[in-house]
């Protein structure tokens, strides 16, 4: 299966491009924003978990970042600023639609009440995925990843599929570091249940799941 | 040298930093000694590791058809 592109971090030539968007060339804030696109995408989508909004929402972040774009400051990854943006404007849009109460994502501090308990399914195999079709991988892993709660999804998306460092995830996030692995531990977990019990057993072939209890 | 055992529950909570490999030497030689013997355990870490690696492909998380074109759109 196909590995994310590396995208070659060449700040110099990004601080050109800047240059060039604050002397009001829009074409350069395309190329700025372009290798981001789907990192942003993914972002808004973590948050408001279905695709017209997130798109939306990744728009209207683009605009503000080109409209603010005189306070980047270059000691920070332009990346990490445009993504901040787009979290920043997906969790206001999510506000607006009293979706979810709001402060699930407002306070970091909070609960992570007590230990997430893995269920106990003693017996699943390793995920073949190219013995599995794209689509039905694609709408098993989504539908997965919309069952968890924005505040565990967005950690996720931005470290596991992201691939961003626990430092860079804090900073978008507004996390400690230690609040992200927390977060990070409970959304891989819940992943884990929301795949295992099978898409109808799809990911076993013939086995019955054993039913373990450690204690 | 002897090994101080570790319990399901504490290595549960400790599985995510193991995969990162975050946790000091001492406690991932518990996590491994534990993994040897307990089947459970060791079911959870690779059920964990897969799907750590599945979601690290990008494939099933790309833009919609038409991403780029409508987004420049917006900004003209």
């Amino acid at each position: 299966m196909s590995v994310l592109p590396q995208h070659q971090f060449d700040s110099s030539a990004e601080s050109v491009l800047i240059q060039r968007v604050c002397d009001g060339d829009k074409e350069a804030f395309y190329e700025l924003v372009r290798p981001y696109e789907r990192a942003i995408y993914l972002a808004a989508k973590s948050v408001l978990g279905n695709e017209a909004d997130a798109e939306e929402s990744a728009q209207e972040a683009v605009l503000k970042a080109f409209t603010h774009i005189r306070n980047f400051r270059a000691e920070s990854k332009f990346s990490t600023w445009l993504i901040q943006i787009t979290i920043n404007e997906a969790r206001m849009k999510l506000r607006k639609q009293h979706r979810q109460l709001y402060d699930s994502l407002d306070e970091p501090t909070s609960d992570e009440q007590g230990d997430y308990w893995p269920r106990d399914y003693a017996d699943w195999r390793e995920i073949p995925s190219e013995a599995l079709q794209l689509k039905q991988l694609r709408e098993a892993l989504n539908k997965a990843l919309n069952s968890l709660e924005p505040k565990y999804r967005e950690v996720l998306v931005l470290r596991d599929i992201q691939q961003m460092s626990v430092a860079e995830t804090a900073t978008v996030l507004g996390l400690s570091e230690a609040n992200v692995r927390t977060r990070l531990h409970r959304a891989r977990l819940q992943m884990r249940d929301a795949l295992a019990p099978g898409i109808d057993g799809a990911w076993i072939r013939g086995r019955d799941w054993e039913r373990v209890r450690p204690w | 040298m002897k090994v101080i055992e570790i319990s399901c529950i504490e290595v549960w909570r400790e599985i995510s930093n193991y995969l990162d490999e975050v946790i000091n030497p001492e406690l991932r030689q518990r996590m491994e000694a534990h993994f040897d013997v307990c089947r459970h355990c060791k079911a959870i870490l690779d059920g964990t590791g897969n799907v750590v690696k599945l979601i690290a492909d990008g494939e099933p998380f790309e833009v919609p058809a038409g991403f780029s074109e409508r987004l420049y759109r917006k900004l003209r």
